[in-house]
């Protein structure tokens, strides 16, 4: 099983590398990715560099230029794949069609996987990219059960590559409106989710409160544990019930999972997390690089302990085993 | 298994003499390291970015006072609470939680989850003061020995020695911690 690690600085990437990563994702500092913080990601330079230095070790690194385009500005995510391609990538991580296109026929040499953007969760979507674009390997949705990914397994030619760690969007992914609603951003157009501009922590009286775009999205006791400022993640009033109406404040963990998934036919396991520091990264992909050391070796995977490192400091198996309410 | 430490705090009688000390050689100092660090390290500028000329309030709580970085003026002083002036955005916690993340033994936002960090004002600002410090890779012991050489024989002596007293993360992670 091939280990994909996230990076979102060159020290994450050298610390991926270092932990055991086979593969590195990571982007452009702009809006061609959907992990577009401030201080984060890689200048031209910096991305042919770290390339080097995972090459050097034996992994690969993947960039991700999966937002979707701005009618007019399409020069912009060109340049992100020629620039790519240049410093030497293994592969692009796209999601929009017509970039898939460009791509295909400009780059016909540069593999292409499907971001989890693409939303793509069944043989038919799958196989037309495939078949259309020449995708080589697809970044299922997160709301598959292992039945569901080893059912579409069987219906289709490429790799597979499912999360297994880190934030859980259960979300149609490239489609959510959520921040977009709340701020007029969003992860689709402009790479973030939550932006941070409009992101206000305050403290009052003994809660802390996180507010996104003026939006109230928890309260908790000053010095307690905090999620995200997700609207996702959010706690809200519907109807008679008060709670986490859209989706819990954890974090995914499938470690456990990880035979099951192997057995379903997937190629690469997946760590969210380009937003994290590379003590994050240097941790979880250590602790999963046990585990496909394990399954290679035909032992039992080690049980993590990954609690401290996770959102709301708590971890589910998400729709892998599908429980929802 | 590496114990997390971002729960250790200075003992009180460790920090009562800096409340009535004057905290302008604090800032002479610290000012000096951070312009020392800031040549040392330019990607640091350059991923702040627009941000450079922010004001950063780094409020260690179990210190008797605050620091204010001003990154473009390569400032960092120290101030009485009740004396700082406004900053753009702030960020508190224990000095161990801050050393063990510059250090690269915590990861910023499990220390937010675990509410032993907390950030008020601009959350762009402090991101992008937080990715830009992680991707530098400092190590303060070190820096502080680059800044004031003849400090550095006694102080690469005491350091283990220190840490094993105070369990303050006091120099870069050789090791990452394991989780399973």
């Amino acid at each position: 099983m091939e280990l994909v690690c996230p990076a979102g600085t060159p020290a994450a990437l050298r610390a991926a590398v270092d932990a055991g990563a086979h593969c590195i994702y990571c982007g452009f500092a702009d809006e061609t990715n959907a992990r577009n913080f401030p201080g984060l990601n890689f200048s031209r330079a910096e991305l042919a560099e770290a390339v080097g230095y995972a090459h050097a070790r034996g992994a690969k690194v993947l960039v991700a230029i999966n937002t979707f385009p701005t009618a007019g500005q399409e020069a912009l995510w060109h340049s992100a794949v020629a620039d790519a391609e240049r410093a030497g990538a293994d592969a692009v991580i796209l999601a929009d069609l017509g970039l898939l296109a460009y791509t295909a026929e400009h780059h016909p040499d540069l593999r292409r996987h499907l971001s989890v953007q693409a939303a793509a969760a069944n043989p038919d979507a799958i196989n037309f990219y495939a078949s259309a674009f020449d995708v080589r390997r697809v970044v299922l949705p997160r709301v598959l059960s292992v039945e569901e990914i080893a059912a579409i397994n069987k219906e289709i030619d490429v790799e597979t590559e499912v999360f297994v760690f880190g934030g859980l969007c259960v979300m149609a992914e490239g489609r959510c409106s959520l921040s977009s609603y709340a701020t007029g951003r969003s992860p689709n157009m402009n790479g973030v989710c939550s932006p941070p501009e409009h992101v206000d922590y305050a403290t009052e009286g003994n809660e802390s409160v996180a507010r996104l775009g003026g939006f109230t999205i928890h309260r908790t006791p000053k010095g307690g544990a905090a999620p995200y400022p997700t609207l996702c993640k959010g706690c809200f009033t519907s109807g008679d019930k008060t709670g986490h109406v859209f989706e819990d404040a954890v974090s995914l963990d499938a470690s456990a999972l990880v035979p099951r998934l192997a057995q379903a036919g997937v190629t690469a396991l997946k760590i969210e997390g380009r937003q994290r520091s590379k003590a994050y990264v240097a941790q979880i992909v250590r602790a999963f690089r046990a585990v496909t050391d394990a399954l290679d070796e035909g032992r039992a995977p080690p049980a993590l302990a990954l609690a401290r490192l996770s959102e709301g400091q708590a971890a589910t198996t998400g729709a892998y085993a599908k429980t929802w309410r | 298994m590496q114990q997390a430490r971002e729960n250790v705090t200075i003992p009180k009688i460790l920090t009562a003499p800096m409340h009535v000390l004057p905290l302008w050689p604090v800032s002479i100092a610290l000012s000096q390291l951070a312009r020392k660090l800031l040549r040392a390290h330019p990607t640091i500028l350059s991923r702040i970015d627009k941000y450079q000329e922010n004001l950063f309030e780094l409020d260690i709580t179990d210190l008797p006072f605050i620091l204010r970085l001003h990154p473009a003026r390569a400032e960092l002083r120290a101030f009485r609470r009740s004396a700082a002036p406004d900053a753009d955005a702030r960020i508190s916690g224990s000095l161990a939680a801050f050393l063990a993340m510059l250090h690269g033994v915590e990861d910023g936002d499990s220390l937010y989850f675990s509410g032993s960090l907390q950030i008020e004002g601009d959350t762009s600002a402090v991101l992008a003061l937080r990715n830009a410090l992680d991707d530098a890779e400092l190590d303060l012991s070190t820096e502080i020995a680059n800044a004031l050489p003849l400090l550095a024989p006694p102080l690469r002596l005491a350091l283990a020695p220190l840490e094993k007293l105070t369990g303050l993360h006091l120099q870069r992670a050789d090791t990452t911690p394991e989780v399973y």
